[in-house]
């Protein structure tokens, strides 16, 4: 059992825990992720380890409510408890020693940015994060990601920030590179766009996947993506891969496989999902 | 024994006793429903079936038998009704009686030995073991914990069969044991792999209860290789056995595999063993209940799949086997329950290609008809394509149940062990790896197997553990 010790709303249908789990706070590396499963009849839900307390023994987790599971983790209260988390998962984020690195995060993508921005300045790259939301109010971790480097903050609609799409800095930002890697975290369009404009310069880049999962340590092999035509595990192959490699339309498509069960699910009916 | 023998009817008269018929649940009503098929024999049937065996002075059985179960010491017991010494016979050999009683393939081994074989049907010593294992769940209570002063821990990673037996005969030593499972329930694949139908989840439940009774701590949710290495278990253990199970699913690498519709029989089986997908919305993960479901693959995995598909309500659930039914390597009663309950078998059918619609939905696996030719290497015939005999065969789901490949997770983080060319962790004959005191079995080393297999794997690395730490001095805690 790990027991939810503080809650935050960052936004409407977005919510940042932090969770006791000790063992992971210590090992956790910038990348990593964990399953959680709420009950024991719950689903095993992946998420990344957007930061951790090593001295207090806690993890940050955001949830973004795409749908029945998620909207249950959203509602936790603090002192209540999770049936088990379990981790840290996945290949740790390939972080380079020197030069500069561009963090690019959409959406809660922001969240999984966050650790990776974190782990460059702590090695002493220079980050400069670009992120992106629909409206001000959607957008998360502003404050914690200036802390590393340089932060350039866009929205859909201009609430904050420079008006349009993560895409639109980045572009002038490459211009003025050079850049030793790219990160790019957020919807899997976002993800590909930002891939192709790194593309031609062949500027190494990086993306993180969020597939279904249920084991987490490559059992069930639901979690596969297509990279550079080869088929991988993100959960154990990644579930960070390089990012003029992947498949993004298979990765956009096969998540929509349970979406007609989020409608028919407990209560799923009226909520309609979010991804 | 002496006794025993005397007291047992001249062997000529055991011909004319038929072999019992296990109990069933009606096919019909079973294919739609999760409970168990087989219902157990009743005590008359249990004393009539095992009076039919003939005490050979030589038991052909118990070699036959990868835990060298004393068989006719637990039938001669049976025979005279004698439950509770059979039942501590049968588990001084066996630690999982009730599991290996229902999922072993006795019919390649005990029972492939027994003489009585020959000339009509060897005694059914797989009913008679699941018999005896749930009589005695019922009426023998379980050990008390034996944990002793000799202070020496080990950790088993995996609470698959290997670990599980393994744990028990640690245990039953006197050693400090914990199990380090990666999901949020103990069993290995008893619990997310074989269905309820098959093995009642009760039955897994109460080995593992009767485990920590014992003695033994389970530690569930834990990833060797990422929250502890196996660096660290060795510093906080006197010895570590490695059970982590087979793990990475094998694909065909055919075009379509990444379409909505196809699973992996692991992550199938998982959805609905382990998660309960039958049961959403109840339950909280899905499974795609297909209308018409092709299984690609003809082994144990294939047919749970095949038929849990038919439980989850598919019109038609099929096996879909390039070979033909001779060489089926499931289980012979798996392969008639699953007939039984209306699935079909595409056999001699390859599959080329999965198709899909313009909403990357699966709507069929393109296949081709195979005949069995000339015999390859390994003196199995080769089956041969024929040709111009492609064909569409419609479905909406396809699971892969073709096998799976070694995984990674636990040896890329630990370079010291070494390993062989497919990935799979290379023991001597006690069952150690290339690091001292760090022992392997079960699927990691062999590929996929079977549950009893893993299990005498647990066994022998429970002796040589044993072994390996009465060898060394006494802990200094």
């Amino acid at each position: 059992m790990n027991k939810v010790v503080s809650r935050q709303q960052l936004s409407r249908g977005i919510t940042r825990l932090e969770i006791q789990a000790p063992r992971i706070a210590e090992i956790r590396q910038p990348g990593q992720f964990v399953i959680v499963c709420l009950a024991e009849d719950s689903e095993r839900i992946p998420l990344t380890i957007a930061d951790s307390d090593p001295q207090r023994g806690n993890i940050t987790l955001v949830i973004q409510n795409v749908g029945h599971s998620t909207q249950e983790l959203g509602n936790l209260r603090v002192g209540e408890s999770l049936f088990a988390v379990t981790g840290p998962l996945g290949h740790p984020t390939e972080l380079p020693d020197q030069g500069c690195a561009l963090c690019v995060g959409g959406g809660v993508g922001a969240a999984v940015v966050h650790p990776i921005a974190q782990g460059l300045h702590r090695r002493g790259v220079k980050v400069t994060s670009i992120i992106g939301a629909r409206t001000r109010e959607q957008l998360i971790f502003e404050t914690e990601l200036r802390r590393f480097g340089d932060l350039i903050v866009c929205t859909d609609d201009g609430s904050h920030g420079c008006t349009g799409l993560v895409t639109d800095p980045l572009r002038t930002q490459l211009a003025a590179g050079p850049w030793a890697v790219v990160y790019a975290v957020g919807p899997a369009a976002m993800m590909q766009a930002v891939a192709e404009l790194t593309r031609p310069a062949q500027i190494r880049t990086i993306v993180s996947l969020n597939p279904v999962m249920i084991d987490g340590t490559g059992m069930c092999g639901g979690c596969r993506v297509s990279v550079g035509g080869v088929t991988k595990f993100a959960c154990v192959d990644g579930p960070e891969f390089d990012g003029h490699l992947v498949d993004y339309h298979d990765l956009l498509d096969r998540l929509t496989t349970y979406h007609t069960f989020e409608k028919s699910g407990p209560g799923g009916a009226k909520d309609h999902c979010k991804l | 024994m002496n006794q025993l023998t005397q007291s047992r009817m001249p062997s000529r008269q055991h011909l004319p006793i038929p072999r019992q018929k296990m109990p069933e649940q009606d096919a019909a009503a079973r294919a739609d429903n999760f409970n168990e098929v087989n219902l157990g024999l009743t005590e008359e049937a249990a004393r009539l079936e095992a009076g039919r065996c003939l005490q050979c002075k030589k038991p052909r059985c118990v070699g036959g038998c990868p835990v060298a179960v004393n068989i006719p010491k637990f039938l001669g017991l049976v025979a005279e009704n004698r439950l509770a010494e059979a039942a501590h016979v049968l588990r001084c050999d066996n630690a999982l009686p009730a599991v290996t009683g229902r999922v072993c393939p006795q019919e390649k081994q005990c029972e492939a030995h027994c003489v009585l074989g020959r000339k009509g049907s060897a005694v059914g010593i797989g009913y008679l073991e699941r018999f005896v294992a749930d009589w005695a769940d019922q009426h023998c209570p379980p050990p008390a914990a034996a944990i002793s002063a000799q202070g020496k821990k080990v950790a088993i990673v995996g609470s698959g069969p290997a670990g599980l037996t393994a744990a028990g005969e640690l245990a039953r030593r006197g050693y400090a044991v914990t199990i380090y499972e990666a999901l949020h329930k103990a069993g290995g694949v008893l619990s997310y792999g074989i269905p309820e139908f098959r093995l009642p989840k009760k039955i897994v439940a109460r080995e593992i209860e009767r485990l920590q009774a014992a003695g033994v701590t389970f530690r569930c949710n834990v990833v060797i290789g990422r929250t502890y290495t196996i660096q660290e278990l060795q510093a906080q253990f006197d010895a570590i056995f490695i059970a982590n199970g087979a793990g990475l699913p094998a694909f065909m690498n055919i075009p379509g595999e990444s379409l909505k519709g196809v699973y992996a029989a692991n992550e199938y089986l998982t959805r609905i063993n382990l998660m309960n997908a039958h049961r959403f919305p109840d339950s909280r993960t899905p499974v795609l209940n297909g209308r018409r479901v092709a299984v690609i693959g003809a082994g144990n995995v294939a047919m749970d799949a095949v038929r849990s598909a038919r439980r989850l309500g598919a019109a038609e659930a099929m096996i879909v086997y390039r070979r033909s039914r001779n060489e089926m390597p499931a289980r012979i009663e798996e392969i008639n329950h699953a007939e039984a309950e209306g699935i079909t078998l595409q056999l001699l059918t390859a599959p080329l290609e999965i198709i899909g619609d313009d909403r990357r939905w699966v709507t069929g696996l393109k296949c081709q008809r195979m005949q069995m030719g000339a015999p390859d290497a390994s003196g199995r015939a080769r089956p041969e394509p024929v040709p111009g005999s492609e064909f569409i065969l419609p479905c909406d789901v396809v699971v892969m149940a073709i096998g799976t490949r070694a995984n990674p997770l636990l040896t890329a983080t630990c370079p010291e062990l070494k390993l062989n060319a497919h990935g799979n962790i290379i023991v001597d004959e006690n069952g150690m790896t290339s690091l001292a005191g760090v022992f392997a079995g079960g699927d990691i080393v062999r590929g996929a197997a079977t549950v009893i297999l893993a299990m005498g794997d647990g066994k022998r690395a429970a002796k040589s553990i044993d072994q390996h730490l009465r060898a060394q001095p006494p802990a200094a805690n």
